[in-house]
């Protein structure tokens, strides 16, 4: 029965997260999906996203987990402040994101233009594509993995040291497993961040199909030229968001009860 | 209470469950720094607003409080007409005390999308014909009612240190050059794409200046004013923008290479009421203010040629 009030309590906003998602699937032709999958344009978008983002979730769980394992165990005395400096990514606008890019890597940027010096170019590049979605959804995977890493008891830890293991041992057969969870969340929550990342990147990026056009790019600019080419984008977008998201949740639920201590 | 045994422990309530005097005064402390932060944020938000609304961009900053049935002209008009419609907006709100103008300056391809959503406004001025017929097409705007009131022409900026030594058109093509151009589905886009065609039909730069210049793009805007914001970054070497775009703001200080007239296709701008708008008498009176000699001089000042 307090089910039942529950549900009608969230009712509107549940209302307001979906509506719009089914309605985007209902007004996209379904022959248009397939049409727009053999246009090559569209064929760039969705590979070069892919690219991009998976690049970004690689770079973030490499150099993000010894920050969440920080976070974690909060033995360093600046540690507040270090939430907060990786708070900000999320809380400003990704148009903000896409100048501070271009302020610090651009050709008279603060680093590019040593970097252009040297005759390395960052924006308009692949990698500036990159280096933009990990700006914005790196808060994203290192809060996940802090709370993940935050549940294990350091005892646990300590008493696997205790029993002769390398740092390095305990990481991976101890503190791992026991926040399997929580890092495979953020990594999923990444990933979605980092494939939907636009402001930061029409700045700091650019726009160029084939080099630097994400799908987000393409929505957009698409949105103004054909509507049919946007849904489908749009659409396409969609399914590959839910499918990771689905997938992420398969796995946690499948491995849930191994994990139990 | 009556005896109190020093032998017996008990257990601590009140004050002393809580850490006593100095957990009492760290989480003092704590509290008042979170006041202090929320307070600040709030005086920052308060001095804002008082600064908005003693000058605000689109009303003159002594302009008494209008009357309670106060107007709203709501224009939406292409993003090159930004410093140009600026001062023809304030110039109608003087002639016109009870009514405040709003603006929207976008490319005309997203104006003319947001109008076939839905978007209520008064009055639409476009940087091309074809985005003025889809309007048409679209129902926002009744065909025949629609006006040339300028045109514009496009011009070659780069930075003001020139960093890719851009000296002739040419150069446009020279392997190594950053160029940037606004979308093809922005007007100027496709101009520049008209221009750099026509080029590579003139002997002088050959049929491969247009692939050239192309394959030196390194960015497709969907604003005009991006690229000119990021020729004055210094972040590109070069881009295409119209002549209008480089006159006024002395924060956009940026060199200019002129294209010769040849190549250089008037760009046409259309002005319209639309044909759901708010306030259709105020839109028809600033379409024909727009087309008047006054507003003919204000859009010259800024570098537009003349509608007819």
């Amino acid at each position: 029965m307090q089910s039942w009030l529950l549900i009608a309590g969230g009712l509107p906003l549940l209302a307001l997260l979906t509506l719009p998602l089914v309605s985007l699937v209902l007004k996209t032709p379904p022959l248009a999906v397939l049409a727009s999958l053999g246009d090559a344009t569209t064929r760039q978008a969705i590979a070069l996203s892919l690219r991009t983002s998976l690049l970004t979730v690689l770079v973030v769980v490499l150099f993000g987990t010894p920050l969440a394992y920080l976070l974690a165990r909060k033995r360093l005395p600046g540690a507040p402040l270090l939430e907060v400096v990786l708070d900000l990514p999320t809380v400003l606008p990704p148009a903000v994101a896409g100048l501070a890019l271009l302020m610090a890597f651009g050709r008279r940027g603060l680093l590019g233009a040593w970097l252009a010096g040297l005759g390395i170019q960052l924006p308009f590049t692949p990698l500036a594509v990159v280096m933009a979605q990990t700006f914005v959804a790196a808060p994203y995977y290192i809060k996940a993995a802090a709370l993940g890493l935050s549940g294990v008891s350091y005892e646990l830890e300590q008493a696997a040291a205790l029993d002769g293991a390398t740092p390095l041992e305990t990481f991976r057969y101890v503190t791992l497993r026991l926040a399997w969870q929580g890092i495979v969340g953020g990594i999923a929550l990444c990933w979605a961040r980092a494939l939907g990342e636009f402001g930061a990147t029409i700045i700091f990026a650019g726009n160029l199909p084939g080099r630097t056009q994400t799908m987000p790019l393409a929505v957009y600019l698409g949105f103004e030229l054909d509507l049919t080419r946007a849904l489908t984008l749009a659409v396409i977008l969609l399914a590959i968001s839910f499918v990771i998201l689905v997938a992420v949740r398969t796995i946690l639920r499948g491995y849930s009860v191994e994990s139990e201590p | 209470m009556s005896r109190q045994s020093a032998t017996r422990w008990r257990a601590p309530v009140g004050d002393r469950a809580l850490g006593g005097r100095p957990a009492r005064l760290r989480r003092a402390l704590r509290r008042g720094l979170a006041v202090l932060c929320l307070l600040a944020v709030g005086a920052l938000a308060v001095a804002c607003a008082a600064a908005g609304a003693a000058q605000s961009t689109n009303e003159p900053a002594a302009r008494p409080a209008g009357p309670p049935g106060a107007r709203t002209l709501t224009i939406f008009a292409a993003a090159s007409l930004s410093e140009s419609f600026g001062e023809l907006g304030k110039q109608f709100e003087t002639s016109h005390p009870d009514v405040r103008v709003s603006f929207n300056f976008a490319g005309s391809q997203q104006l003319r999308a947001q109008l076939a959503d839905g978007a209520r406004a008064d009055v639409f001025a476009s940087a091309n014909v074809a985005e003025m017929n889809n309007a048409v097409a679209a129902g926002s705007v009744v065909s025949g009612t629609q006006q040339t009131f300028a045109h514009n022409r496009l011009i070659v900026i780069f930075p003001p240190d020139n960093p890719a030594r851009i000296g002739s058109l040419a150069d446009l093509a020279r392997p190594g050059v950053k160029l940037d151009l606004a979308d093809m589905t922005v007007p100027v886009g496709q101009y520049a794409l008209d221009m750099l065609a026509r080029m590579s039909q003139d002997p002088t730069y050959g049929p491969g200046f247009r692939a050239g210049a192309l394959a030196n793009v390194v960015s497709l805007e969907d604003s005009v004013k991006s690229v000119v914001a990021k020729v004055s970054l210094g972040e590109v070497d070069a881009g295409i923008v119209y002549a209008t775009d480089v006159t006024g703001s002395p924060a956009r200080r940026v060199g200019t290479l002129q294209v010769p007239d040849r190549f250089n296709q008037p760009a046409t701008y259309p002005i319209a009421p639309l044909a759901h708008a708010p306030q259709p008498v105020l839109a028809q009176q600033f379409v024909d203010f727009v087309l008047s000699p006054a507003g003919q001089q204000v859009l010259a000042g800024y570098g537009f040629l003349p509608g007819r």
